[in-house]
């Protein structure tokens, strides 16, 4: 490099300051960040306007006849009973069917399977989770309701086990994957058998996770209308105990009275709103209280 | 006949080693004495290992091993990282079968029964070989008492009424009683790290095992939790076969009455260069590799 041609350098406080680029960049940083925080409010605030929106309406609607009252059998008034019962029937029988079939599973997979046969059982899970739940509600309909030319509360449970079967699952088999392999070994060098440990130390351990899988599993079973529609189709009977009938469930009611021309059954409607929407909102928020205390689960 | 000799019997006594490298003040009288010991002819653990091999699929993991452990005394293998002393202690009581591809070629004998005899089944095995982890593993949903009833309830062998004893003699055995009698409800895992090994060890002794495998069973504590379990398993020592598996050499010294050495040989499988008593090894050991490891010269 010869002499004549080195450029001059400009000084270091000018190169540490005189860029334009430098100050540019500062503004498309502020701005993008103010859209992805706006973004990221968007996001959260249909929660709140749901809340806030159905609080609204449905809180002047919701009284004790409202769940103690069975609809008139003519004309308007009474109230959502046999939604009620209808979805405290048809929510635990699902429940009854899903928690046992999901956490076994999930102990199949996480425990004993192979490492092909657990990923394909998990990617069947992940697919029936994103599966429409209307195809569920028709699917059970066409085995559980045709053969008996009768809709039925049974038929309902059934589909809405099948919404709740992959939810436990999948959150058993995470929660027990949390399950330290140290646990394991220290159950079985104290000669425990398998099945002991599985159940006494491996379940018993993750069984936070378990009773998150199956709240959440509930609340998402309590709040479908689709997969009703073609089994329970629901009933303004209050019907306890007889699941070859129809049967009500909260959705159910919501969805056929909010669309009658009738101002006080709308209001029903908003009422039974808020009432599920609490209830829902009850569990899911309880559950995840749980699940921040925790380290497993 | 000495203390060493009338306890062991006769005909079996090894040379107690004349001076240990690192003496502690002898151990206290054991007041709970363990009934099977204090029974004439309680002398069984002897395991005598002969041609193994352990394999991990394709890889052989440890390779021709024979060696007898003495019953009623403490061996202590050493050696690198990756020679096989964890994988060979976990044929002892069968543990390595847990991993998918483990097996074994030899034979393992505890009192001249090959463990990997048909017949022998591995839930009863692991009752009589009990074992103690690297990293203490309580059951983080007991508490300090289920912990240490957790090996007789899972097994289902307990009568309520024994279930209080048992769990106080195990756990003055491990010498935890005194700092735990008063919070025996509390979780296990509210103890310290030391404490909770102590747990530990009191719930493998729970099950009256014959043998108990120590798999580097203080590496993960601190100095002075490390000298209560060195105390303690100088206190178990003439009641329990006891194999530990360290790291740390000077441990190896001060804990064991016989020390085996092992390294990694040819494609990496680990194998055993010389066991003998521990003196021995640490003051002249025959092998030229033994002596430049405990010297520090590799590994």
């Amino acid at each position: 490099m010869t002499a004549g041609t080195v450029a001059v350098q400009p000084s270091i406080a000018a190169r540490l300051t005189g860029s334009r680029v430098g100050r540019r960049r500062t503004v498309v940083d502020r701005s993008m960040r103010t859209v992805a925080m706006l973004a990221a409010f968007l996001c959260a605030a249909p929660l709140a306007a749901v809340l806030f929106y159905v609080a609204a309406n449905g809180i002047g609607a919701l009284n004790l006849d409202l769940i103690t009252k069975a609809p008139r059998a003519l004309g308007i008034g009474g109230g959502a009973a046999n939604a009620v019962v209808g979805t405290l029937q048809m929510v635990p029988l699902a429940a009854a069917i899903a928690v046992p079939l999901g956490v076994l599973g999930a102990v199949y997979i996480a425990e004993f399977a192979g490492r092909r046969s657990a990923r394909i059982i998990r990617f069947c899970a992940d697919v029936l989770v994103g599966v429409p739940s209307i195809l569920i509600g028709i699917f059970v309909f066409t085995f559980l309701v045709l053969p008996f030319k009768q809709f039925n509360g049974f038929a309902g449970a059934v589909a809405l086990a099948v919404i709740m079967t992959p939810v436990v699952m999948r959150t058993t088999e995470e929660s027990l994957h949390l399950v330290p392999n140290a646990l394991r070994e220290a159950s079985l060098a104290l000669g425990v058998p398998v099945w002991r440990t599985v159940l006494s130390v491996v379940l018993r351990t993750g069984l936070p996770g378990i009773l998150t899988g199956t709240m959440l599993g509930v609340a998402r079973a309590m709040g479908e209308t689709a997969p009703l529609l073609f089994t329970a189709l629901g009933s303004r009977v209050v019907n306890v105990g007889d699941f070859g009938r129809p049967m009500d469930s909260l959705p159910l009611f919501i969805y056929v009275n909010a669309r009658q021309p009738v101002d006080a059954l709308n209001q029903q409607a908003w009422g039974a709103a808020f009432l599920l929407l609490l209830v829902v909102l009850i569990i899911n928020v309880a559950v995840r209280a749980r699940s921040w205390g925790r380290r497993i689960g | 006949m000495n203390l060493e000799t009338a306890v062991r019997g006769p005909d079996e006594a090894i040379e107690a080693p004349p001076e240990r490298p690192v003496t502690y003040a002898p151990p206290a009288p054991v007041p709970t004495v363990r009934p099977a010991a204090a029974t004439a002819g309680a002398t069984g653990g002897e395991i005598v290992i002969e041609n193994l091999d352990v394999y991990y699929g394709a890889f052989r993991a440890v390779h021709g091993v024979n060696l007898t452990i003495p019953p009623r005394a403490v061996t202590a293998i050493i050696g690198p990282s990756g020679c096989g002393k964890s994988t060979f202690l976990r044929t002892m009581n069968r543990m390595h079968e847990l991993t998918p591809g483990a097996r074994v070629e030899g034979s393992v004998a505890l009192d001249g029964i090959d463990i990997y005899r048909s017949d022998v089944d591995p839930v009863q095995l692991r009752r009589v070989v009990g074992m103690v982890f690297q990293r203490p593993n309580p059951f983080p949903t007991m508490s300090i008492y289920d912990n240490v009833a957790s090996g007789l309830r899972l097994t289902g062998r307990h009568r309520r009424s024994e279930l209080d004893e048992i769990v106080e003699r195990s756990l003055r055995r491990s010498a935890l009683w005194d700092e735990v009698k008063d919070k025996l409800k509390q979780p296990g895992t509210s103890l310290s790290g030391g404490q909770q090994q102590r747990l530990c060890i009191a719930r493998a002794l729970s099950v009256d095992p014959e043998v108990i495998l120590m798999d580097e069973p203080a590496s993960a504590l601190d100095p002075i939790a490390t000298l209560r379990v060195e105390e303690l398993i100088a206190e178990l020592r003439r009641q329990y076969t006891i194999v530990i598996v360290t790291h740390n050499m000077q441990q190896a010294s001060r804990v064991s009455d016989r020390t085996a050495f092992f390294t990694m040989g040819e494609e990496r499988a680990g194998y055993l260069v010389e066991a003998d008593d521990t003196v021995k090894i640490f003051t002249n050991p025959r092998e030229q590799l033994t002596e430049d490891y405990i010297s520090g010269r590799f590994g």
